[in-house]
This record gives C-alpha cells, structure tokens and sequence, in this order.
C-alpha cells in the first residue's frame, strides 16, 4: 500500500559576493544567512543564536541498497556552519559553498510549489538584508540554478516518502523510468555542454542543466559519480514503516508549473511503484546515456533504446505513465498521493504533454527550458549573435537571478499556481498538514525553551535539569487538526511538554 | 541520421483527446508571443552589461 507523500525539496543556490576583493563563498552564504535571521526576527533575541539544528539522527551514509559497494563515499555533515529552523518549519543553512534552504515537508504538490516560493521570497529577502551589511560597492547575489557551466553543479533534491515494504529495486526501475524522461517538462534549460564528447545541436541548448552532471545509475554519492537514483537511506521518520526516496537528478525551476509537475508527477509515480501499478518496466539499455540523450533532444523525437531491443520515445514514456496515473486514481483515489491536489497534476500534466507533442513552443508560459529558450532565440535574432555569444551565455544565468529587479525568469510571462500573499505568509507559518506545523508552532511560540530541532524532533530546555527531546516520527502527525488546540491552550513550553506527556506530537 | 525518425506507439493514447480540452495553452501561447518585444526591450535594460566578464566570473564550487 503506498504511503501518504509527504514532500519537500532541498535547494542549494548559486552565489556571488559581487565587488568583494577576495570573494569566499562560505563567508558570503553565512553573512547571508545571518542578515535574514537578524532582520526578520528569526534570531529570538539580540546575543543568542537562531534555533539550530539537531544533527543526533543524521546517517547520510546509510546505503537503501544494504551494504554500499567499495569505494562509494558518503556525505560528511558540516556542523559548524550557518544552521537555522525557521518558523515555517524550513531549514536555511550553509552546505559546502552554497546557502541552501529546506523546505517543510509538504502534503502535496501545491503546498511544495507554495513553500519554493517562499523560499526565493527568504532568499530575496536575505540579499536585502545583506546588502545594508555591506560596504558600498559590495553585493551578494543568489542565484536558483545548477550550474555554472564550467563544469561544477550544486543541487535541487527532491524527497518522496514511500514505504519500508516496497524492495528498493522496484523502487530504482520505476525512478529510473520517469526521471529519464520526465526532464521534457522539468528542464530548466542550459546553454552549451559540460559533458566531454557529447555534442549538442547547432542552437547549443539542452534541456537539462544538471544531466551533464548524471554518471551512474545508482548510488549513494551526491558530489561526484551522481547518480540517476540516490540511495541514501534516511527517512527521518520511523524506519520499521517507511523510506524518504532522495531524488537528486532534477533541476531547479523557475516556473511554478515545472516544480508543481516535477513533484506531483513524481510523487504519482512512487505511489505506482508501491502499489505494483507500472504500466511496465522501461529498463533502458543504458540509462545515463538515455538521461544524456533526452537532454540534448529538443524536439523531442529520438526514440531511446530499451533492454528488450525496443525503443520508446521520452514523450512516449510520459503518456504511459500519465495513463496509469490516471486509472491509478481512478482505481485507489488520491489519498496517498495529495488528495485533490492529484487531480490537477494529471490535468496539468495531459496538458504539458500534449503541447510538447504539438509545438513546445506553445508551452513557453509553462515549461523553464521553453520559457529560457525563446528568450535566448529572441535576443539572438534581434541583436543578430552567434550561439556562442558571451552575452547569451549571460541571459541564461540572469534568468535564474532572484533578484526582482534583475530576474528574467520572473519577466518571462511564467504562469503562476500560488498567491503572492499566500507565499509572503508562508515564509514564517508552518503548511498545516504535516509535523511541520507543531516544528512552526514550538518556534513561533517557545523559541526561547528551544535548544534545537531537526526533521523528526524538537529538544527543549525548560530549566528541569535535564533536555526534553520531543519525538516527531510520524510525519504525517502534529498538523493543526492534531495539536492546533493544544497550543492554543498553552502559555509556556513546560505546559505544552506536560500536555504532550509521553505521546509525543 | 535515419535513426532520428519518431517512434509511434500503435497504442491508444489520450492525445487526441487533448487537442480538444486544451485551447487554453495555445491561446496562451499566442498571448505570450505578441510580448515578446517588450520583454526584449527589457532584456536589454536590465541584463549585466559586461557579460563577458560577468560570465567568466560566475565560478560555484560544486555542491551537495
């Protein structure tokens, strides 16, 4: 039975320390950082730090395949960095070289959408703040891309929670099937190649950005030999029950449709997967190659190598598996997979498919690589440059620029799924549904008792003595219809953790 | 290049229905192009004058 999804992602962000004379990318993400914390009242009070984060469950080394095979290396946590929780639930914190924040974990695809708003809103916000920081002249940028076209990348992660039950190599084919192909509407477009001898097209564009990035099929790396599907085993959640699918195939978007599809498609796709429901294998021939090959094909026609001899094309594929999603609904409902949230992303998803079949130049108001790439054809045509031309080369990083008044993705004409208003709230309140509401709540109201909190607990210090840890395995518990009244009826963190005894949230 | 010819499934598939339901995304699509050229106009206003240099120096350490 598949399990309710909840979701989230996990963005790392470009960022230049622009007029600094030894720009430090670390040393930039943390004044970031810090400047938002400071000036939207996320630090409790002047002298004591942000909340910061618990790393006592953190195993990024633990292999869903079991043991992992020789040689792979797991990601080291940096913990003496920037690491704050918000009070929406997220996590907005320095990882490597990049500022990366977390959403909260979310119980559908729209509620996603929402909090990535929100958090280009933070990081808007946080250049802001920074910038009375710093000496005149002085500018830090961010940036919501994945590349830098010199051949580093840094990620958009994806998590998916699906069930304990579900072998994981059913989990690696159906993954494979989909994020392969899903890349004709996910892609946020890239000028060039960072791939060696892999050619592109006279335009020079490709669909993807990270796909040059994808050498393996599986794995537990996430900085080198990137994997199709990760297998980092880490639900944050109770592990008799579940597993937290960490995708780090796909790119980071612009449009509010592409990260909606990307994640409701995805998430439908799991819920195939643990309830036996594929409409077939699509074991390809050589996966990484097909990720490649699909990247680099903008019109969408070149028909992938399947292992069976045949082939099928990636908008092939994509029907398919919105044919199955849809009788799946039919067939089960959409409980698992969003409630009627589902609905709309298979809506949606028909329609992104069939104005791909037609003419994805149709779908410019959608899709980021269609969006970027007539912006991209329309400056050469009208300034008459040649692909190689530094200045196109710009346009496709400043389309990912989050600065409002330099942003080109947000000139575009991008259709968008959530309010503005909706996603200024949602920078500092919880989503209601998830256990990132009682996270939110403990932060908007107890902050000062909070010692620190990660994606399954909360530890306070109520001057006992001793440390309270507060459990939170269950993800789907501690939503507003749980524990809503209960801090309504609380004055103090010692009530609340009364209260709670040792239920947990 | 022969084998660039698509492959079409003999399947039934949805597609034709979708021709019908969907007019909105071309309607859409036709809205969008007649802004093109204000959208270029303002390109040219915001985006980094020196690219070259711009572009040289948008360096990012790997991630993840």
């Amino acid at each position: 039975m598949a399990v309710p999804k909840m979701l989230g992602l996990e963005t790392e962000y470009g960022i230049v320390h622009r007029g600094a004379s030894e720009p430090n990318p670390i040393s930039a993400s943390s004044l970031l950082i810090n400047a938002y914390l400071i000036a939207h009242g996320q630090a409790p009070e002047p002298g004591r730090a942000a909340v910061g984060w618990d790393f006592t469950d953190e195993t990024p080394g633990n292999d869903a395949r079991g043991g992992a095979p020789a040689g792979s290396l797991a990601p080291e946590i940096e913990t003496h960095l920037v690491n704050a929780v918000l009070t929406n639930g997220a996590r907005y914190y320095v990882d490597h070289a990049h500022p990366e924040l977390s959403t909260p974990e979310c119980a559908d695809a729209l509620s996603v959408v929402l909090y990535d708003r929100a958090a280009e809103l933070i990081a808007a916000r946080s250049m802001e703040a920074v910038r009375m920081l710093l000496p005149p002249g002085e500018e830090i940028v961010v940036y919501k891309n994945n590349s830098d076209g010199k051949g580093n990348s840094y990620g958009c992660h994806e998590n998916y929670l699906v069930s304990r039950a579900v072998p994981f190599s059913r989990i690696v084919t159906g993954a494979t099937a989909h994020f392969v192909t899903r890349q004709i509407y996910c892609g946020a477009g890239k000028m060039g190649s960072e791939t060696s001898g892999m050619r592109l097209d006279d335009a020079g564009y490709q669909l993807s950005q990270r796909a040059d990035f994808i050498e393996e099929e599986v794995g537990l790396e996430t900085t080198l030999k990137r994997p199709i599907v990760n297998t980092r085993d880490e639900p944050h959640a109770d592990a008799a029950k579940y597993r937290r699918l960490h995708v780090i195939v796909g790119d980071a978007n612009m449009s509010q449709v592409a990260t909606f599809l990307k994640v409701g498609t995805t998430a439908l796709v799991m819920a195939l997967v643990e309830d036996d429901a594929m409409p077939r294998e699509f074991r390809f021939a050589t996966p990484v190659a097909a990720l490649r090959q699909v990247s680099r094909d903008r019109h969408l026609r070149q028909p992938l190598e399947l292992a069976d001899g045949t082939t099928v094309t990636a908008l092939g594929v994509q029907w398919e598996l919105l044919a199955a999603a849809r009788a799946y609904l039919e067939r089960r409902g959409a409980d698992a997979v969003g409630g009627e949230v589902a609905h709309l992303v298979v809506a949606r998803w028909e329609e992104v498919l069939g104005g791909l079949e037609r003419d994805p130049g149709e779908l410019a108001g959608q899709i980021d690589w269609v969006a970027k790439l007539r912006l991209l054809e329309g400056f050469r045509d009208r300034h008459g440059l040649d692909f190689q031309d530094a200045r196109l080369r710009a346009l496709d990083i400043q389309y990912h620029d989050l600065r409002p008044d330099r942003s080109l993705a947000a000139r575009a004409g991008l259709e968008t799924l959530v309010d503005e208003a909706a996603a200024v709230e949602a920078m500092t309140e919880p989503p209601p549904d998830t256990r990132a509401f009682f996270r939110g709540r403990c932060l908007q109201r107890f902050a000062a008792e909070v010692v620190a909190a990660n994606w399954d607990s909360i530890v306070f210090d109520v001057g006992e003595g001793s440390l309270r840890r507060v459990s939170m395995t269950e993800p789907a518990r501690g939503t507003v219809a749980h524990v809503g009244d209960l801090f309504d009826e609380c004055d103090s963190a010692m009530e609340l953790l009364r209260r709670l005894g040792s239920a947990g949230a | 290049m022969a084998e660039r010819e698509q492959i079409r499934k003999p399947a039934p598939s949805p597609r034709e229905q979708s021709v019908e339901e969907s007019p909105p995304a071309s309607e859409r699509g036709s809205d969008i192009k007649a802004q093109l050229d204000d959208l270029l106009d303002e390109i040219d206003e915001v985006l980094e004058t020196n690219a070259e240099d711009f572009v040289k120096s948008y360096i990012q350490k790997g991630g993840e």
